[in-house]
């Protein structure tokens, strides 16, 4: 069991390792009247994790069980308080920002809410441009701006977006724009955090569908983090079940679906409503007759 | 179908601030004494309209401009403000979708489960805070004296639901408005919370509207189930004959395209750009011929 959820040796196509990563949130204090100093709100527990080049990871878990933390350790926006990063073969874990700044580039993250991630003062083609100058992958305005149209183009918005607020535009579409200002650098891997939590099905199924087929053209390694197992089921290769802060299961979406091993697994899966007929699932399960507080 | 505790005729509402626009097309629905009826649709579709016309509290710049809500042989939509609330929280209920919001800050649990109960039933301070407590221990809480002490930002998320599920159930009412109950709450607190509204529903022979964008929480919930389009009934079915033989193409498509884990390749179908045209321009066409639209049914 302890083997299975460490990481293995190093494979060629590992893109990121993370070992052992201990996180907290919180300043450490002494504390006067205790003898055990005071070490802030412990949220990860020691998680190894390895994502290959161009695979999809899904990270499954409630609220609280520490994902959200997690995708922002892989990427270096927290810091670990004990483990380490490696991304493709360089130790991320204490690296300072100047030699950061590179990597950046090839790991970008695609945000929860577009609203509050874009800024709403730019237009969407300077949204795109910008980090395109920055890391030095356009040469002049006309280059960087002709191809944001044709990123733009391969997630399904007209060119004149480019002229757009993203006020103007729907859930849907900003969400377009999110995964497009993400993929214009031409990263590695993508973090997606709850991506389409906010967006109706038939939205939800086109921004699934579109990062499938990015992930395939462009040997996109994506850790797609969501609370939703159906969704994780869509488009991923493999899923890691998170509780509290630690790993409780991974492997393969075949086999986690099929027999999930960790009794929290299953009762994740029971506790999912599917649209069939099903009498007695509402009175059944795990999670019956649970008296809480 | 048994005697219908609540009854929606022709119900046609427009907004007024955007050009007339309609929000509602001739939406009709019955909801038996007991039954659970179930209204599904994406955003936008005027699930929520529906609910905040029952309850009186639609905004001010969206006008009914056709139909009756019947609740009882009362009808809703013509009593004053002061027989309306009369009927509201002691005949019907809301359980809203955002417990945070709907719960008051600044005051203890004990004091906002207890008002209706002392101002509507009449119960003396201290009877309405033992059927408080009894009223907590009906949702499953462990330790009501504890939750009736609590102010909300105390409590979880789930809890806080369980708190106003016991307050809509308070007063026994006859129809409970449950306006997605569940989307803010992590899946396993869900299925504990979908069971409760279920159970108390069955016990008291509660009728519930339970208005959801989520098919599957709908199919588990739900006797019989409306889905909505652009403010417009496509298709009302019990809930097996929609989850085992669904009649219109857009309910078709909307179970495509939500995703599940038991289909490995199910979620990625969006619903087809043709069939939202056809349906459109359906609409379109029914908004202009006003006399017909009665008639136009999907």
């Amino acid at each position: 069991m302890r083997a299975r959820l460490t990481a293995g040796p190093l494979m060629a196509d590992d893109l990121l390792i993370a070992s052992g990563l201990y996180v907290s949130y919180g300043k450490p204090r002494p504390s006067v009247l205790a003898r055990a100093p005071r070490l802030g709100v412990p949220v990860l527990h020691g998680v190894n994790l390895e994502v290959r080049k161009g695979e999809t990871v899904g990270i499954v878990g409630e609220s609280g069980s520490g994902k959200t933390t997690l995708g922002r350790t892989l990427i270096g926006l927290v810091r670990p308080t004990a483990g380490s990063i490696r991304f493709d073969g360089i130790d991320i874990t204490t690296l300072d920002e100047p030699a950061m700044r590179p990597l950046r580039r090839r790991m970008q993250m695609i945000f929860q809410d577009p609203m509050s991630s874009l800024n709403p003062r730019h237009t969407i083609g300077r949204i795109l441009t910008q980090p395109m100058r920055l890391h030095g992958l356009a040469s002049d305005h006309a280059s960087a701006r002709g191809r944001a149209r044709d990123i733009l183009d391969r997630v399904g918005l007209a060119p004149s977006t480019m002229d757009c607020y993203s006020h103007e535009l729907s859930g849907g579409q900003r969400q377009r724009v999110g995964i497009a200002r993400a993929v214009v650098l031409r990263p590695d891997f993508v973090i997606a955090d709850e991506i389409v939590s906010g967006l109706d099905v038939s939205t939800q199924a086109q921004v699934l569908r579109l990062l499938k087929e990015l992930t395939s053209e462009m040997h996109l390694a994506l850790a797609f983090i969501s609370h939703d197992l159906s969704v994780i089921r869509s488009i991923c290769d493999r899923v890691v079940v998170m509780q509290s802060g630690s790993i409780v299961e991974q492997g393969p979406c075949e086999q986690v679906f099929a027999a999930p091993r960790a009794a929290y697994t299953r009762m994740l899966l029971d506790a999912i409503p599917l649209p069939v007929l099903d009498p007695d699932w509402l009175m059944s399960g795990p999670a019956a007759d649970q008296v809480v507080n | 179908m048994s005697a219908a505790r609540l009854s929606i005729d022709d119900l046609t509402a427009v907004s007024v601030r955007d050009g007339n626009r309609f929000m509602l097309r001739d939406v009709s629905l019955k909801i038996a004494i007991g039954e659970v009826h179930g209204i599904v649709g994406e955003s936008g579709a005027g699930k929520s309209t529906i609910a905040k016309a029952i309850l009186g509290i639609i905004p001010s710049q969206v006008k009914v401009t056709r139909g009756r809500i019947d609740f009882e042989g009362l009808d809703l939509l013509s009593l004053s403000s002061t027989a309306l609330r009369a009927v509201l929280g002691r005949d019907i209920a809301l359980i809203a979708q955002d417990p945070s919001t709907a719960l008051n800050p600044a005051r203890r649990i004990e004091a906002q489960l207890t008002d209706g109960l002392r101002l509507k039933r009449g119960l003396s301070s201290s009877e309405a805070r033992m059927r408080a407590g009894t009223l907590l221990e009906d949702v499953q809480i462990r330790d009501p004296t504890q939750v009736l002490r609590s102010y909300p930002h105390q409590l979880s998320g789930g809890m806080r639901q369980r708190v106003l599920i016991a307050a809509a159930f308070a007063l026994q009412p006859k129809l409970v408005i449950a306006d997605e109950p569940t989307t803010a709450l992590d899946v396993t607190v869900q299925k504990q919370i979908l069971r409760l509204i279920r159970s108390l529903q069955e016990r008291h022979g509660t009728s519930v509207l339970f208005v959801s964008h989520n098919l599957g929480v709908v199919a588990k919930i739900c006797d019989r189930v409306s889905v909505l389009y652009m403010g417009k009934v496509m298709e009302q079915a019990t809930t097996a004959e929609l989850l085992t033989a669904p009649r219109h193409p857009y309910t078709k498509a909307l179970l495509g395209a939500t995703p599940r884990y038991d289909a490995p390749e199910s979620g990625l179908q969006p619903i087809p750009p043709g069939l939202i045209a056809a349906l459109r321009a359906e609409i379109a066409a029914s908004d202009a011929r006003p006399a017909d639209r009665g008639s136009a049914d999907g």
